[in-house]
């Protein structure tokens, strides 16, 4: 109950940060996206499931907002999450070379799975140019975002397990 | 003693039950044109108040921000504008006396006004699409306010774009300049009709949108031409600003124009919009 809360609450602050400030704070029309951080680093640290889920409802939460369709984003997501789940043995909290590597690879995939469905399928085929100027610096962006955010996603899950296991040792 | 063994359903297969549930209600919300209904209040309900008071601080800060920088760019703006209002008063007066005429010629042919005052409601923007390919943002007036879908969103005297989606106390607003809005519109001294399409690219890089099918007489439409919407959109009032027409040219066919219009409105700066209440209403209705 607690982990779910405060992943609703991580997911909440970064949906309204990624919607408001940082849209403000867009360098060149461009601004990061947390929320596949959110997704993928959670994807990583505990597995195919949770990942899966924490997609699924951030995704949705976009596809309620500024979605032409409801359940778009919330796949996408959710499969982001998943695929990250496999990631989750070779995982070590003070290696930040994997997280990473993951995050950048999600948020590219995230954006060309946008490009093909939403774009290439209306017939804007100069994909040059939206790998340059949209998911390229989008990439740049949130992984500077993600050196900070990952972080405080790391505590948060840290305190969260030591507090599990705490509870769990008390019914031995 | 047995214990109960909990049994839980493999990842896989709450995967395959997520997808075909997304995909299921994806068809679904695309073929009967719904939006998210019930999802819609819960969501406005707990994400739009704190969007609102995120955006009120931010603004806030930036506001004092560019007092600072706008001050020195102030006293050189009132020069220029004064020696505007001179010219402007000066035009105004000799289109005051343009309206008297038409206003009498127009009492003589026993015409309706043809522009009647819309009701509208102001709006403060909340929220940004979240990715970088669309231009879709949310306002802060929903049903609650009378806020109905495809109601027209102007700014100044540009119009901005159309609701697309409400919830109680939020509204969805797809801009003309998203890369999947297409708007019809006319050249405002020749009636000539187009339709204007919002494009990423040429927006990204050059701050305009795209016109095509431009039916016109050659040498008509110009540069600097007012492109307006037109009169037999289904959504869109008649009339409204879109933008200037910035580049021209001709199709290969010989026959329709193609270019792009500088947008009236300024989207980059957008934090207060209005909504025009009264709805197109077309013949079917």
């Amino acid at each position: 109950m607690r982990r779910k809360l405060a992943v609703f609450l991580i997911i909440t602050v970064c949906f309204l940060l990624q919607s408001t400030l940082f849209q403000m704070l867009s360098i060149a029309s461009i601004s990061p996206n947390l929320l596949i951080v959110v997704t993928s680093s959670f994807g990583f640290m505990r597995g195919r499931k949770e990942g899966m889920w924490i997609g699924f409802f951030s995704g949705l939460i976009l596809d309620i907002f500024f979605g032409s369709v409801i359940g778009f984003y919330a796949l996408i997501y959710a499969y982001i999450g998943y695929v990250n789940g496999f990631f989750r043995k070779r995982f070590f909290p003070d290696d930040i070379k994997l997280p990473l590597i993951l995050i950048a690879a999600s948020d590219f995939s995230y954006n060309i799975l946008v490009y093909l469905f939403l774009f290439f399928l209306r017939g804007r085929f100069r994909i040059d140019y939206y790998l340059l100027n949209i998911m390229l610096p989008e990439l740049v962006y949130t992984i500077l975002v993600t050196i900070v955010l990952y972080f405080i996603i790391l505590k948060i899950n840290k305190k969260l397990e030591k507090i599990e296991k705490r509870r769990a040792s008390k019914f031995v | 003693m047995k214990r109960r063994t909990k049994r839980s359903i493999p990842t896989k297969y709450t995967l395959l039950a997520v997808t075909v549930l997304c995909v299921l209600v994806m068809f679904a919300s695309f073929t009967l044109n719904l939006s998210g209904g019930p999802l819609n209040t819960v969501a406005g309900y707990v994400f739009v108040p704190m969007q609102n008071g995120i955006n009120q601080v931010a603004t806030w800060v930036i506001n004092r921000a560019d007092d600072v920088v706008s001050l020195q760019n102030v006293q050189q703006k009132n020069k220029e504008l004064q020696a505007k209002v001179d010219e402007l008063t000066q035009e105004l007066n000799t289109i005051k006396l343009e309206q008297y005429e038409l206003d009498n010629l127009r009492e003589l042919m026993e015409l309706d006004q043809k522009y009647p005052s819309y009701e509208k409601v102001a709006a403060r923007v909340i929220g940004n699409d979240g990715g970088n390919w669309f231009s879709t943002f949310l306002i802060d007036k929903g049903e609650k306010d009378g806020i109905e879908k495809d109601m027209n969103v102007i700014a100044g005297s540009g119009l901005v774009g159309i609701v697309i989606d409400t919830g109680p106390n939020y509204a969805k607003v797809r801009s003309i300049i998203d890369d999947a809005s297409n708007v019809s519109g006319m050249a405002l001294s020749t009636s000539d009709r187009c339709i204007v399409n919002g494009n990423l690219v040429s927006m990204n890089e050059q701050r305009v949108i795209g016109f095509t099918d431009l039916k016109c007489d050659e040498d008509t439409v110009k540069t600097g031409e007012q492109i307006v919407t037109s009169h037999i959109s289904d959504k869109y009032l008649e009339g409204i600003l879109i933008g200037y027409v910035n580049t021209i040219e001709r199709n290969s066919n010989n026959l329709t124009y193609s270019g792009t219009i500088i947008p009236a409105v300024d989207f980059q700066h957008l934090q207060e919009v209005l909504v025009i209440k009264d709805k197109k209403k077309t013949p079917a209705d």
